[in-house]
């Protein structure tokens, strides 16, 4: 029974700089970088190659010591140029130097009609598509050794200038289809596709078989996977449920038809500050810098890979995070604002009517945001407002609450298993005290997680 | 402005770690935050941009709302003693005079409040190392609404400090307390100086002039509630009251419009709705504690009709919305988010449930002729136990739903 839900609270934040729809021709990256920190719940990365060993795309390059059959491998073929550690030699990047041809480790194709579920576990921990599945609660990679009561997919994301799915998996269809049926080798329960509700589906998503297609349709976080399964199958204690991400589910598709670790992915430069805004075919890990120098319209900007409101600041030869499928730039802002409290203004977006009471008279324009932080951090005053972009049954402010007071109880009860830190995201861009909402959340789940 | 900010960056290494007024950083912050929004930039991780809201907007429109209570209270403070030593007839006859009475009255007020209140909240923020808080600026202009314009002004600075230490610093500052701390700060002056926020002499303010022959300085409320006790219906003994300066003062228009004596802000039914309306449509404060109240208020009057046993129940329950500071309270008192209920379903009950008891203390009580004062107080100190409820039936839900 395929479910159609309506939401009605969340929040749009309509930025300028959305992605043209075509593939631009940026020059290809050159050097690509994994990095650790992008996998939740990677707790003790064990490094398997030195730097100047040659790697083709595919080979494993780390695993986690705590899960260690999931392995985690180089995006293209090159040259290891780099292991870089930060403080207390902590891991923070392996950048490979890619060769101009790219050459694929052969991992065997899969024949899905003989293959039993733990053989198929087993190539897909090996071959390095496996961090594409996230465990909730928690939003960690998944263990291998589990077997999850669903797998929910969405299949539209409804970030902040985020790329149309539709038009970045183009012509992947029997990829995303070869990857759906694997998917439902690992689960007994159903495999959720979770469609937007209020557009027409493209047909690689309409047309896929052996999963329930449910449709969603409201503002953001209406896309959010998390805010999906409380609407169709909510996450209890000691409950397990798999996610994954549709780029995700054709990677998987790739090693099931082709017998490689591909990691090519469509994703969408953005921003009010690129001159060029568009789609552009790269791979996983990929040096951003090709993509924004040269196409920036103002000096002092922030790159963001991924969105405004989830994603994490890199340098301007920094690198795409793995989950990530856009780069955003904004302005940077790190400068004063006289009496910028109290001007009343049209050029700032706000959520609260106290600032933005007459943007209903233009609905549809576009506002460039910048980095800066908007005031400074105080304790909670105004209520009501978490809950009014909170499109669940939950009530953030006493969920954060709990945490802060480390409360283990109280965030169980108080339902810390169904979020992740993006299913808040929104809270923390409309507090009025200016919380770190999602650094909270990380915070509550490691501590119910290693309790 | 680049001269205030240059001048701000040369002063700032004096007051930062290691200068020589470390101690005053906090003092120091809280006058650069309010000239310049700072420059801090958001995290490396999570939302990369913010909401333009901050805590200061969001109390300045606080009050912005209550400008029209203030306008109207000044005007209200001349024409109610110019009425009553009989200099005056009509509404808008001696405008100037009136304005300038009332200025000469509400400002002082508000200049101490703020001046005590700060001066505290700034002792507190240097000592206690944190910033300065805006829940202040709202404070500091409530306090002197609901106090009248002929409070002792040493009385107006010792409440403003008792009330800004003991209901929220000794909590921990703004988004602790549990008690409205304006509301505090009357109660204080109504427990340790009723003779001069009480009674019928403290409302009208004569000077050295004399009041004409037969004027009386009772509230609405108190002319109800001695009605109630003499047993002439409420309504005939408001428009027989206080015939001396004029027909009709009583009447339910003017005590709409709040052409009536009482507290500087609180007459005016009229401007607290406007003031509700400005604070709805910014969505600063909740109307559903607004709405519930008032409808509580109601319905609380009309059960009091039911089973009256004196003229005081009997009243027409549309009379206690234009009575005393009910309006008032309603609007700016009860919806302070940080003292209310801050679930959404417990707005409900904690807007109503001030609306009930407002109407049985005024009926009922016979020491106490304004009930709002005390409703809110000790809705207050219930709102986190409605809370407690309301939480408790998400966790249940969630419970259940995994045990199914």
């Amino acid at each position: 029974m395929s479910k159609i839900v309506k939401l009605k609270k969340g929040f749009d934040i309509n930025l300028a700089g959305k992605a043209k729809q075509e593939l631009a021709d940026f020059a290809p990256a050159q050097t690509f970088a994994i990095k650790p920190t992008d996998f939740i719940g990677l707790q003790r990365p064990k490094v398997l190659v030195n730097e100047g060993d040659a790697v083709k795309a595919g080979t494993p390059i780390l695993f986690d010591k705590a899960l260690d059959q999931v392995m985690y491998v180089a995006p293209v073929s090159g040259e290891i140029v780099e292991v870089k550690r930060g403080e207390k030699r902590k891991l923070l990047e392996i950048k490979i130097l890619a060769d101009k041809e790219n050459s694929f480790e052969d991992l065997g194709k899969i024949n899905l009609a003989s293959i039993d579920r733990e053989s198929l576990v087993q190539k897909l921990t090996q071959s390095g598509v496996w961090p594409n599945l996230i465990q909730r609660p928690f939003g960690v990679v998944a263990n291998p050794a589990d077997t999850p009561k669903a797998i929910f997919i969405s299949a539209f994301d409804t970030h902040p200038l985020a790329p149309d799915l539709g038009f970045t998996l183009q012509g992947e269809d029997s990829y995303f289809q070869a990857g759906l049926d694997a998917l439902a080798k690992l689960t007994e329960g159903k495999i959720h596709l979770n469609v937007d509700g209020s557009k027409s589906v493209p047909a690689i998503f309409s047309q896929a078989k052996g999963v329930q297609i449910n449709q969603f349709s409201g503002p953001h976080p209406a896309g959010n996977v998390g805010v999906q399964i409380h609407h169709l199958d909510p996450i209890n204690k000691g409950e397990i449920a798999w996610t994954i991400s549709p780029a995700g589910v054709v990677q998987i598709g790739k090693l099931i038809v082709n017998g490689v670790f591909d990691a090519s992915k469509v994703i969408a430069i953005t921003g009010s500050e690129l001159t060029k805004t568009a789609y552009v075919k790269t791979k996983v890990g990929a040096c951003v810098s090709t993509f924004v120098k040269g196409n920036l319209n103002s000096g002092h900007v922030r790159v963001i890979s991924g969105n405004v409101l989830t994603g994490e600041k890199i340098s301007m030869e920094g690198y795409l995070g793995f989950y990530h499928n856009q780069i955003t730039v904004i302005p940077e802002g790190d400068y004063y604002e006289f009496l910028g409290w109290a001007k009343p203004t049209t050029e700032k977006l706000s959520y609260h009517r106290a600032l933005g009471l007459l943007s209903f008279l233009k609905p549809n324009k576009e506002y460039v945001l910048d980095s800066n932080a908007r005031g400074e951090e105080r304790a909670f005053v105004q209520t009501g407002v978490f809950e009014s972009v909170t499109p669940m049954d939950i009530l953030p402010v006493y969920l954060l609450k709990a945490i802060m007071a480390e409360d283990f109880d109280e965030m169980e009860e108080l339902g810390i298993y169904e979020i992740v830190e993006e299913d808040l995201a929104l809270c923390e861009f409309v507090d009025v005290s200016k919380h770190p909402v999602q650094e909270l959340v990380r915070k509550g789940i490691e501590l119910i997680q290693y309790s | 402005m680049k001269f205030l900010r240059d001048l701000m960056d040369k002063q700032k290494p004096l007051f930062e770690k290691g200068g020589k007024l470390e101690s005053l950083y906090y003092a120091f912050e809280a006058g650069e935050t309010f000239l310049f929004s700072p420059n801090h930039t958001t995290g490396i991780k999570g939302a990369q941009v913010k909401d333009a809201i901050d805590l200061k907007r969001m109390m300045i429109t606080v009050v912005v709302a209550m400008i029209p209570c203030l306008l109207f209270g000044i005007y209200n403070v001349g024409h109610q003693s110019l009425l009553a030593t009989g200099e005056t007839a009509g509404l808008w006859e001696n405008f100037g005079d009136k304005a300038l009475i009332g200025l000469q009255l509400v400002l002082p007020i508000i200049i101490v409040a703020y001046a005590a209140g700060g001066l505290v909240e700034a002792t507190f923020a240097v000592i206690r190392k944190h910033p300065i808080n805006e829940g202040f600026l709202v404070t500091g202009m409530l306090i002197p609404l609901v106090v009248p314009a002929t409070t002792p002004l040493w009385q107006v600075a010792l409440a403003t400090v008792f009330a800004v230490v003991i209901a929220k610093e000794v909590f921990g500052g703004t988004g602790m307390n549990i008690l409205n701390v304006a509301m505090t700060a009357r109660a204080f002056l109504y427990f340790a100086y009723p003779a001069q926020i009480s009674g019928d002499q403290v409302w009208t303010y004569l000077g050295d002039k004399a009041a004409v022959d037969g004027f009386s300085g009772a509230t609405a409320l108190a002319v109800a509630y001695n009605a109630g006790v003499d047993g002439v219906p409420v309504t005939e003994a408001l428009a027989s009251h206080n015939t001396a300066l004029g027909s009709d003062l009583f009447s339910f228009a003017n005590m709409f419009m709040g052409w009536i004596p009482g507290s500087i802000g609180e007459t005016s039914t009229l401007m607290a709705l406007v003031g509700a309306l400005i604070l709805i449509g910014t969505g600063v404060a909740s109307w559903k504690i607004i709405v519930s109240g008032f409808a509580g208020a109601y319905i609380m009057g009309f059960v009091m009709n039911l089973f009256a046993v004196n003229e005081y129940m009997a009243m027409p329950p549309q009379y206690h919305w234009v009575m005393g500071g009910l309006a008032f309270g309603i609007v700016f008192m009860a919806t302070d988010p940080v003292s209310a209920s801050q679930t959404e379903t417990g707005k409900w009950i904690y807007g109503l449930l001030i609306g009930f008891l407002t109407v049985i203390i005024r009926v009922t009580n016979p020491a106490y002729p304004e009930g709002i004062m005390l409703a809110v107080l000790f809705m207050n100190v219930f709102a986190p136990l409605i809370d407690y409820y309301v939480v408790k039936a998400n966790k249940t839900r969630r419970l259940q739903r995994a045990t199914v």
